[in-house]
């Protein structure tokens, strides 16, 4: 757990370098700097020499067209074609291109960053780990008892089915089954590298909103593509009294805003869920460095505590983790199984539901 | 304000990668996971379902062979009991003819037993017979020596002799 711990430093030691040149240690720089996206993958520190993973930065400016080099010729503040990372501003850690009459503007930025770079490794694993189950299926009978990855995966797979995806969506569960499975797995696993301190985990990226807004949108077109003719009944007709619908179609107007709101909170409540752990644990761990000042005892001793709580907090995240990809799955079922509920009265699906 | 800002480079890297993720599992993944469920689950079921099968007709077996069973238990007691009845009846006959075989030969012991005495005691009458003819004889002959007394008794004789006629007549 130590280990954990102790490496959860580069990371935060990144977004630290990048925040600024003062002598003083800022928790708040560190701390939003982990949040912050960045140009190149920080390894980490190793004596004095800071190893670096450099992503490639794809840009389109409208003066000069494509672009497409490595981040290293960014690096320290470095111009390179007129492009620099804004050292504060409005554009403050982003890639700006200085035009020729001066003016600072910011180009179409296609940068494969540091969210970017950990989201397709951790798709990748997501393939590797089903796909690779699949194969094994494919190789072999079914009187052979699964092994390994394909016994965790037929494990994993029948228990989502099983408590998440058959008593939410409902009979229709079987067209919906490959998307909702999707969902889980992919939040899970980007759930759990961002807690891996090291290298190829720890970029928090179920805590970014770009993420979370394309997973509760692909919900949202689930739901609303496929929802019956009841779903949009109930929507802009529902049953309630008239005058609740007639001259001022209040009913229906807080029915369709609900169609917004529904992925809207699955997106807010997985970013902000993710993005709290985190943030948490920085500050716990931000708690040793903060104390340094105060002297070896008080310094010793807050350690200890800083540790102990940050212990807790990582386990807590493994537990946030799982529940935030099985709540967002969870709901994501219920949402797509009352948009199904074609003919069936409503008081059917709270029973449904229920169950 | 900028964390909640989701930046356009990072959503369309998004959407690309959700999409692949999405399209290559929907079609690749979890389908064949889901096949081999299914196909598993009802394999079990069919296997189960076998095996209730093949115990039910292993109960049908064993009291089928319960029953032949006490058939044959049946039937040895029975033939048991026909080899007692037939024992018993073979021994019953051959006391019975031992019986009469014996009874025959006590019979015929006694017959001739009988026979033997009869012949005995003819012999013995006829001797006994002979000898009171010779001592009525010897004593005739002495008392017989005066012709008066030879010729009554003569006489008497030849009354006796007309009486016994006489008794033969009115029979």
């Amino acid at each position: 757990m130590s280990a954990v711990l102790v490496s959860v430093l580069p990371v935060s030691a990144a977004g630290g370098g990048d925040a600024g040149q003062e002598e003083g240690f800022s928790a708040k720089e560190l701390v939003l700097g982990h949040f912050e996206d960045s140009y190149w993958w920080h390894i980490g520190t190793f004596g004095q020499k800071e190893v670096s993973l450099y992503l490639p930065v794809i840009l389109h400016s409208p003066a000069t067209g494509w672009h497409c080099f490595s981040s290293r010729k960014l690096c320290g503040g470095a111009s390179y074609l007129g492009f620099s990372i804004a050292p504060e501003g409005k554009y403050e850690g982003k890639v700006v291109e200085t035009l020729s009459d001066g003016s600072v503007v910011r180009p179409f930025d296609l940068s494969l960053t540091r969210t970017a770079a950990a989201l397709l490794f951790n798709s990748a694993i997501v393939l590797a780990m089903v796909l690779g189950a699949a194969r094994w299926y494919r190789r072999r009978k079914i009187t052979e008892t699964p092994r390994g990855l394909a016994a965790l995966m037929e494990w994993a797979v029948e228990t989502v089915e099983e408590d998440l995806i058959k008593p939410t969506v409902g009979e229709n569960w079987r067209r919906f089954a490959p998307f909702l499975l999707t969902v889980f797995f992919f939040i899970l696993i980007n759930n759990f590298m961002s807690l891996i301190p090291f290298f190829p985990g720890g970029v928090n990226v179920t805590g970014n909103i770009a993420v979370t807004f394309v997973l509760a949108l692909a919900s949202f077109i689930v739901i609303n593509l496929f929802g019956g003719r009841a779903y949009w009944k109930d929507i802009f007709w529902p049953e309630v009294p008239a005058w609740l619908k007639v001259p001022v179609p209040l009913i229906p107007l807080i029915e369709f805003v609900g169609i917004f709101t529904k992925p809207f909170a699955l997106m807010i409540r997985l970013f902000a869920n993710m993005l709290a752990g985190h943030a948490a644990i920085m500050c716990l761990i931000c708690v040793i460095f903060v104390t340094v000042s105060m002297g070896a005892a008080i310094n010793a001793s807050m350690t200890v505590v800083s540790l102990l709580f940050a212990v807790f907090m990582n386990a807590l995240e493994v537990l946030v983790a799982f529940l935030q990809a099985y709540v967002f799955t969870m709901l994501s079922g219920v949402f797509i199984g009352l948009a199904q509920e074609g003919n069936v009265k409503k008081d059917k699906i709270v029973e449904k539901n229920k169950n | 304000m900028g964390m909640l800002q989701p930046e356009p480079g990072l959503l369309i890297w998004m959407t690309i990668a959700f999409l692949i993720v999405f399209g290559l599992l929907a079609r690749f993944g979890f389908p064949a996971i889901q096949k081999t469920l299914d196909e598993r689950r009802k394999y079990i079921d069919s296997s189960l379902e076998e095996a209730a099968e093949a115990r039910r007709r292993l109960e049908g077996l064993q009291t089928e062979m319960e029953g032949v069973r006490q058939e044959a238990q049946k039937q040895k007691s029975e033939i048991l009991k026909s080899a007692a009845d037939a024992r018993e009846k073979i021994l019953a006959e051959a006391r019975q003819r031992a019986g009469e075989e014996g009874e025959r030969i006590v019979a015929a012991a006694r017959l001739s037993a009988r026979n033997e005495s009869e012949a005995i005691i003819r012999e013995a009458r006829h001797q006994v017979a002979q000898l009171a003819i010779a001592v009525s004889e010897r004593l005739l002959r002495g008392r017989l020596e005066d012709t008066q007394e030879q010729t009554a008794l003569a006489e008497r004789l030849l009354s006796e002799i007309e009486q016994s006629k006489a008794d033969n007549k009115e029979v």
